[in-house]
């Protein structure tokens, strides 16, 4: 989506048609801090300002911790800062491991390896050039310089500086800005140009680990000096990435910078409008990504010879088809969360519409301008809720055949938070090696007879009962009655609770507490990066039962959990860590 | 060469270490290279020993690839028999196993973390410094590219190098791309006529170095649990630094060095066709940059343990059928899964062929490498860490002897880790933890 050089961008092209999206809307968003403006020489660094942090960062008393950027961490703060023309190639970078359910966490102990460095270096030349390219140099570093063949300390300082806040989402200190200056200044002399010399000094500002990590300076908390929270802006970034998954804009950095964003009512006021902001957006979109496991799309494999509707327009749709009712409910619509699992509402287009054997508009099947339709499936269909959608179906199957065991394992991790063991070594599949076996030809005959053995009982009796329930649908996540010609018995169970076929398991789900309390914890490991600590579990229980009475709702969620005092808390022993799922 | 010089690294290994790590340091290049072919003609300077894996996932079929007889006279059973053009570049070693000395069994992972890292951890996300690293470091410091990863399913997260505990090498997956880093515009032919350092390289290393020299201040203040991943980060950028820096450098030329043909179209994917061919692209690419002095350290993965790989039509892949597929009564063992393990012992033939066919001198490019070829389980189906199939290829430079079957029933599969470290000039007498350290290399092997 190209849509001119926007900061604030948003993520649905519907959004973004209504925001400004012009170059003065650019020029705009850097006046918010005018006194970085102001300073266009170099005796403007050296005098105190408002952009001063609240607590130096480097002061003796702080510590930093560093957390990486995800490749769309990395994209979004691009586009904030530069626009959205602004062109960021794939980012090839480890996407990590999870942990505790989640790659946000996996991501904290994430560091760049060489290969990785070279790319981010790579990146960050041609992000630097497209800058300064010709057609853009005058809106974007806003200032001309003396000769195109020399430096200009002046103009390149207060560009450098201007950007420097929202890249290193603090103030850059005038000792750091003179080695970026002076970059600029010798690579401008060597190569005898002027954008030379800045492609160098932002390209150096772009593999710094100011810009590469999220840095978490932290300060003893005012009256406990045993303890630590966040400082100012590292809180600003907290909340931002948190929110909107990406770097804090103007007005949150304006906030960390006069201090009221420590204050309970300065970070009222911004949660309040973070949470009104379309980037909300953004930040439930990261959140469900992560939590839903759809990282796993980037190698999933159905075999389109045995599932020819399994289109690759349909793999691309497939996690997009999910998140588009994530937030038409939670957000557009305000539902509270369980209304993912009984929705009949969703989004089409028409490589999904053709694998779920639904008619849509004509337009639509030619080719509509717009690929994405709402659509609405009857009361008595089988699809109901974000279960039934491909996204979970088809993520949690083998390649060719539909998997209980794994459709139930994902609901029991995913969505309920629970842990399931691996399987044992030396198991004995001699029962169930015969896919085409004629005694067994459904899977839940093969597996009914599998679980038979002591030693596989105990876990697929966690598993697969839920599982089963959605054995109305393949691998591709296509409707289906039989499986070699055997009818399909789609009844199950969850914690004693009996229930047969899609739509009972989908209530069943919903009215689980453990659904909800599943969300609030992951949401909340999600902010931190890290595991609860044993007081946030105890406040994080209370909050489920408070909020369970009405459902929970994604805005309110976000307005408790950001105004927890904890939240921005630094454990000073962090608690360890479970093993990482594979 | 001396006799004199050609003894005295042997003795060093053989007589000082006694078991304990030692600290004498052996120079690489000049003492130890064969005569015949690793040395260039032309300038009389010492072509470099080089370090590569490959991994393969679920193993082979067990009783059905191990030579009935040990030593160099041994015949290759019919379940690797593909392996015959090279046999007399090879090793094959069979008997050794993994030690979880009590720690649950991370299936598909904690066999090739072992033989990659020396140890077997708690969970699956603890992973050290492993093999490709460790000799990196010692052998490819100034190259281009400190080394090369590369999967063939299309999953970056397939593989097994790692520097430091914090994150593993994540793998290219796409051959267009990868020519594009080896032999895109910043690739200095070594054959060229004309040099001039890129003035504009030299400021992208000036930025480097500014960044660098923020370690000292930044680390000063950092949390310790972060400092190891701060210095990491260091690391790299000045890897980064040094790549630029032979980039300004004037190659020695390399008769041997040659471009490739540009890659017009990949089709990335689990079916065996589509992985043969990645593999292939991967495998002249590859080639050619050691050939070209671009690295000295490869990883090839043929993709994930669970390995997805899968026979056109079939609707279940690899590591599914390990557990599934009903082993025939009257073979002997699982049909399907058998053809596939045969096509990835295909894979590496073409592997190991694609570097022998470069030729240098009176030798080729496989000779003066070590490529070391490992797996997951024993015995895939039941998660066995018993009976690994290892492989070597490739003599290191005269530095390993070739050709033979080498039976080390109930060893730790580290040991194959430990003889190649010593082989290449690492002097140390062990590798590996608890159970899996390995005191005794493959004596027999090292020349």
């Amino acid at each position: 989506m190209n849509t001119g050089t926007a900061i604030g961008n948003v993520i649905s092209q519907t959004r973004m048609s209504q925001m400004k999206t012009s170059a003065r809307f650019l020029q705009m968003r850097l006046l918010q801090l005018p006194v970085l403006l102001a300073g266009v020489s170099l005796c403007a660094w050296a005098s105190p300002s408002l952009a001063e942090p609240v607590q130096a960062a480097g002061d003796p008393a702080t510590s930093l911790s560093f957390v990486r950027l995800t490749p769309e961490q990395y994209r979004r703060s691009i586009e904030d800062v530069f626009g959205s023309n602004i062109r960021v190639k794939e980012n090839k970078v480890s996407p990590g491991f999870r942990d505790e359910g989640l790659l946000a966490l996996g991501t904290r102990k994430l560091t760049i390896g060489s290969a990785e460095m070279e790319q981010y270096e790579e990146l960050a030349q041609d992000i630097a050039t497209q800058v300064v390219d010709p057609n853009r140099r005058a809106m974007l570093v806003g200032c001309k310089p003396k000769s195109e063949q020399e430096a200009d300390n002046a103009c390149a300082g207060a560009f450098l500086k201007k950007v420097g806040l929202y890249l290193f989402r603090r103030p850059v200190a005038d000792d750091e800005l003179q080695l970026y200056v002076a970059t600029q200044n010798d690579a401008a002399q060597k190569l005898h140009s002027f954008n030379a010399g800045m492609i160098a000094a932002l390209s150096q500002m772009l593999v710094a680990p100011e810009f590469l990590f999220r840095v978490e300076y932290s300060e003893p908390v005012p009256g406990h000096p045993d303890e630590q929270r966040l400082d100012a802006y590292s809180r600003a970034s907290r909340l931002s990435f948190f929110l909107w998954d990406s770097a804090p804009d103007g007005e949150l950095l304006a906030a960390a910078q006069s201090g009221k964003l420590l204050t309970q009512e300065g970070l009222n006021q911004q949660v309040q409008r973070m949470l009104l902001s379309p980037r909300t957006e953004r930040g439930l979109r990261a959140f469900f990504t992560d939590m839903l496991g759809f990282d796993g799309f980037a190698t999933l494999t159905v075999d389109s010879t045995l599932y020819p509707k399994f289109t690759k327009n349909v793999l691309e749709d497939a996690d997009e088809q999910t998140l588009r009712t994530i937030v038409d409910q939670l957000l557009v619509k305000n539902k509270s969360y369980g209304e993912l699992f009984v929705t009949r509402e969703t989004f089409l287009t028409p490589s999904l519409a053709a694998l779920y054997g639904v008619p849509l508009p004509r337009s639509q099947e030619l080719g509509g301008a717009v690929p994405w339709v709402a659509y609405k499936f009857p009361d008595n269909d089988p699809r109901i809720g974000i279960l039934s959608q491909v996204s979970f179906l088809s993520l949690n199957s083998h390649p060719g055949t539909s998997s209980p065991t794994l459709r139930g394992k994902a609901l029991r991790e995913k969505l309920l938070c629970q842990k399931v063991p691996p399987p044992p070594g030396n198991v004995d599949f001699s029962l169930v090696q015969d896919v085409n076996n004629p005694k067994f030809k459904t899977a839940r005959q093969r597996l009914t007879a599998h679980a038979s053995e002591a030693m596989c009982a105990g876990c697929h009796k966690i598993t697969d009962p839920m599982g089963f329930a959605l054995e109305n649908f393949d691998t591709s996540g296509a409707f289906r009655t039989a499986e070699h010609g055997e009818p399909i018995d789609a009844s199950g169970s969850l914690n004693g609770k009996a229930f047969n076929g899609m739509q009972e398991l989908a209530q069943v789900v919903k009215d689980a507490p453990g659904t909800t309390a599943c969300l609030i914890n992951r949401a909340y490991s999600y902010g931190t990066q890290r595991k609860p600590t044993k007081d946030e579990r105890t406040w994080l229980t209370s909050l489920q039962t408070e909020l369970g009475n009405d459902g929970v709702k994604w805005r309110e969620l976000m307005r408790r959990i950001t105004l927890n005092a904890d939240f921005y808390t630094v454990p000073t022993a962090p608690p360890l860590t479970a093993r990482a799922e594979q | 060469m001396s006799a004199h010089e050609k003894l005295s690294r042997r003795q060093v290994l053989r007589g000082v270490l006694g078991g304990a790590a030692v600290s004498v340091a052996l120079p690489m290049l000049e003492c130890f290279l064969d005569p015949n072919g690793t040395a260039y003609a032309a300038t009389g300077a010492s072509l470099p020993p080089i370090f590569g894996t490959w991994f393969w996932g679920l193993g082979l079929i067990p009783d059905h690839w191990e030579p009935k007889t040990t030593g160099d006279k041994y015949e290759l059973p019919e379940h690797i028999a593909v392996l015959a053009p090279i046999k007399a570049k090879l090793n094959l070693y069979s008997g050794m196993q993994v030690f979880l000395d009590g720690k649950v069994n991370q299936n598909h992972f904690s066999g090739a973390q072992c033989q990659m890292t020396g140890m077997v951890s708690r969970t699956g996300s603890e992973y050290t410094t492993s093999l490709d690293s460790i000799l990196g470091n010692h052998i490819g410091k100034r190259t281009r590219f400190r080394s090369i990863e590369v999967s063939c399913d299309g999953d970056r997260k397939s593989t097994w190098s790692a520097r430091g505990a914090n994150g593993m090498n994540p793998s290219e997956v796409s051959p267009l791309a990868l020519y594009a880093r080896l032999f895109g515009a910043d690739f200095k032919d070594p054959n060229s006529a004309d040099f001039t350092p890129d003035p504009a390289i030299m400021v992208r290393r000036s930025v480097l170095t500014g960044v660098a020299e923020q370690r000292k201040a930044l680390m000063m203040k950092v949390s310790a649990t972060d400092r190891t991943r701060l210095d990491e980060y260091f690391s790299s950028v000045r890897d980064l630094e040094q790549q630029l820096s032979v980039e300004l450098e004037r190659p020695s030329p390399v008769p041997s060095c040659s471009v490739p043909p540009k890659i017009e179209s990949e089709d990335i994917g689990t079916l065996v066709d589509q992985t043969r061919n990645t593999h292939r692209q991967f495998a002249q690419l590859i080639a050619h940059a050691l050939a070209c002095g671009q690295t000295q350290v490869f990883n090839m993965a043929m993709g994930s343990s669970f390995s997805p790989l899968r026979k056109p039509g079939e609707a279940t892949a690899y590591h599914q059928l390990t557990h599934e597929e009903r082993i025939d009564p009257q073979l002997g063992y699982q049909p399907k899964c058998r053809w596939l393990a045969e096509q990835q012992m295909a894979f590496f033939l073409e592997m190991v062929q694609t570097l022998d066919s470069i030729r240098e001198g009176d030798a080729t490019l496989l000779d003066r490498s070590v490529v070391f070829a490992y797996t997951d389980h024993g015995e895939a189906r039941l998660h066995s860490m018993k009976r690994y199939p290892v492989f070597t290829a490739g003599s290191g430079g005269g530095r390993m002897k070739t050709g033979f079957h080498l039976a080390a029933e109930g060893d730790a599969a580290t040991r194959v880790g430990l003889t190649i470290q010593q082989a290449l000039g690492i002097s140390t007498g062990s590798w590996g933890t608890e159970t899996n350290r390995a005191t005794k290399p493959f004596s027999e092997l090292l020349v």
